[in-house]
């Protein structure tokens, strides 16, 4: 029998609903599977195992009434530490950030708590999100739960890990450049990025104010339909949140793939990429010609200048985002200092690790005087070029299909000491932000050492529910043998 | 190091603009990342932007209005429920002006 903490939501709701299992006996399964795994995983930040058992017995008690119950009624949930939740600390992965306890919560806190969701933690990640391996945490690395000497990717690199090894049930994460789906890729699990807007970014800690999107990471396609629901929607409280009615994308799930129009961007495929990961892609996309889909070949010409883009335009506003961290009104002040000036400088300078220090550096310079133009505004108007690209290929597809990554999971270790081949491993996934489109990444197969590889989906801006659609039917269809971390 | 796109000087100009306060060693090391970084974002001069509109926004939304309704808003206990120091009900900090 599969055990309880490794269920999907769809499920659990269901034997919750028919009394086969309490909150209560679940979230024990969950604390019990977090004792026994978090030494070798290091998913969690903060484990708040006590809230969680008190939401799980007020969750009993809705079963109990009779009253109508909330989707995630009882379902223990990973928060990214990168969600401010009311009364529980929120660092963000960083030492600036150690002591902060939010008297306020998120809009998507809010929102999970008010469908009834359990707390299970504020998993780990990079250090304010800037990562691609959560090796810049201040709180130690998380261990990919498939190989544990490989990173589990990131920056949500602890919510993918915590849903990949039992820890919760499903978890958020945030997504400023691949933060979503590259973890999900590379842990084996289901991560969706919303179209930008979608999910209001009310209480979600600030990287780069103009690609970051909040989303769910699960064990399969339903149950990211099921929390996105929940997520979605606009909030007077985010001038940037869309004021669009939000679908039901539980009923689009089945609409099917037949006779869709799916684009093959020539620009993912690329010599030097992962040979297995290239080979399991290529046969998904096999799959889901064979289940009726047309194949179009697409071209993205802008591609090969994202990561530049990118690189410039999210520390640019970073560096912006960051100058909040003074010491004055919350978070870490250094205990030693004589005047302002030196209060600030070794605040932050203490507060921040070396990869938080290199962005804001080379946003600062990005957006100093004489080189404004030549990069940020240069920057912002190939954005506009790649939006374009992505405009132009949605004429000719519905979605767009290729890898979520160039390979499996790296080693621990292998990309820290050079940035710059760290920023390279998003090559695929910062497109999709710069563009502002949702984006998915689902499991499509293993290697021959059994690290996940994922396969990336992206649609039109405010078309989830064809980017769920059409994962949920390659899912269905490809009914790929159920791994756990365990079975060999 | 093959090409200076940022040398020392400017690096250590930076960081006291974004009030950082850097090591003559962690200098080096940031001089010669940053430089690698900015060498590969030199790549985007190939691309003719020539009258390409800048995007600062991937879904353009008009600003948003809203009526100017009075709302609950934090405490003021709570606002300072997180001062790393504090006074009455105020946040201190040290003198400014001597």
């Amino acid at each position: 029998m599969v055990p309880l903490y490794y269920r999907t939501i769809s499920e659990l709701h269901e034997g919750l609903k028919r009394k086969e299992w309490t909150s209560v006996e679940l979230t024990q399964a969950v604390i019990k599977r977090i004792e026994e795994i978090e030494g070798k995983i290091h998913s969690f930040i903060t484990i708040t195992a006590d809230i969680a058992l008190e939401q799980a017995a007020e969750a009993d008690r809705i079963f109990a009434s009779g009253d109508p119950v909330p989707s995630l009624c009882g379902i223990p949930i990973a928060i990214k530490d990168i969600f401010c939740t009311k009364g529980v600390r929120t660092t963000c992965a960083s030492r600036i950030l150690g002591n902060f306890i939010p008297p306020y919560d998120s809009t998507v806190t809010r929102k999970l708590r008010e469908a009834g969701a359990v707390f299970v933690g504020k998993t780990n990640m990079d250090e304010f999100a800037m990562g691609s391996s959560t090796e810049t945490s201040f709180y130690g690395t998380t261990f990919n739960p498939w190989d544990t000497s490989r990173v589990p990717g990131g920056s949500s690199g602890g919510s993918a890990a915590a849903v990949a090894s039992g820890e919760c049930i499903a978890s958020v994460g945030t997504d400023t450049g691949g933060s979503i789906r590259q973890p999900a890729s590379l842990c084996g699990i289901v991560g969706l990025k919303p179209t930008y807007g979608r999910v209001s970014r009310y209480g979600m800690i600030a990287f780069a104010s103009s690609l970051d999107q909040g989303g769910p990471m699960t064990r399969d396609v339903k149950d990211c339909a099921i929390v996105l629901q929940v997520i979605a929607g606009h909030d007077p409280a985010d001038s940037t949140s869309v004021n669009r009615s939000v679908p039901d994308y539980l009923k689009v799930l089945e609409k099917g793939i037949g006779g869709m129009k799916i684009g093959i961007p020539k620009e993912y495929f690329i010599p030097g990429m992962d040979q297995e990961v290239e080979g399991t892609v290529r046969k998904a996309i096999g799959t889901l010609e064979a289940m009726g889909a047309k194949l179009v070949e697409i071209s993205l010409p802008h591609t090969e200048f994202a990561v530049a883009t990118y690189y410039i335009i999210a520390p640019s506003e970073a560096s912006s985002n960051l100058a909040r961290y003074d010491g004055v009104k919350f978070g870490y002040r250094t205990p030693k200092y004589h005047d302002l000036m030196e209060m600030y400088m070794k605040t932050r300078s203490e507060g921040f690790g070396n990869e938080v220090k290199r962005r804001i550096m080379l946003g600062t310079y990005a957006l100093s005087s004489g080189y404004y133009e030549a990069y940020y505004r240069k920057a912002q108007q190939v954005r506009t070029l790649l939006r374009k690209d992505f405009m132009e290929a949605f004429d000719k597809c519905d979605i767009i299909v290729t890898p979520t990554n160039p390979t499996p999971a790296f080693k621990i270790g292998e990309k820290t000491s050079d940035p710059l081949q760290m920023y390279l491993s998003d090559i695929f996934t910062i497109s999709c932000n710069l563009a502002g489109s949702p984006g998915l990444s689902l499991p499509c197969g293993f290697t021959k050492d059994g690290l996940p590889i994922g396969l990336q989906i992206l649609g039109r801006p405010f078309d989830e529910e064809t980017v769920l659609s059409s994962a949920y039917s390659y899912e269905q269809s490809a009914q790929l043998k159920k791994r756990t971390v365990e079975s060999d | 190091m093959s090409e200076k796109k940022i040398t020392e000087e400017e690096v250590k100009h930076v960081a006291l603009l974004a009030r950082l306060h850097i090591t003559n060693e962690e200098l080096k090391a940031f001089t010669e990342q940053l430089n690698n970084i900015l060498i590969y974002m030199d790549m985007l001069k190939k691309v003719d932007t020539t009258g390409v509109e800048p995007t600062s926004h991937p879904v353009p939304v008009p600003t948003p209005f809203r009526e100017d309704i009075v709302a609950p808003s934090l405490s003021q206990d709570l606002t300072l429920s997180n001062a790393p120091q504090k006074e009455k009900k105020f946040f201190k900090v040290p003198p400014i002006i001597e």
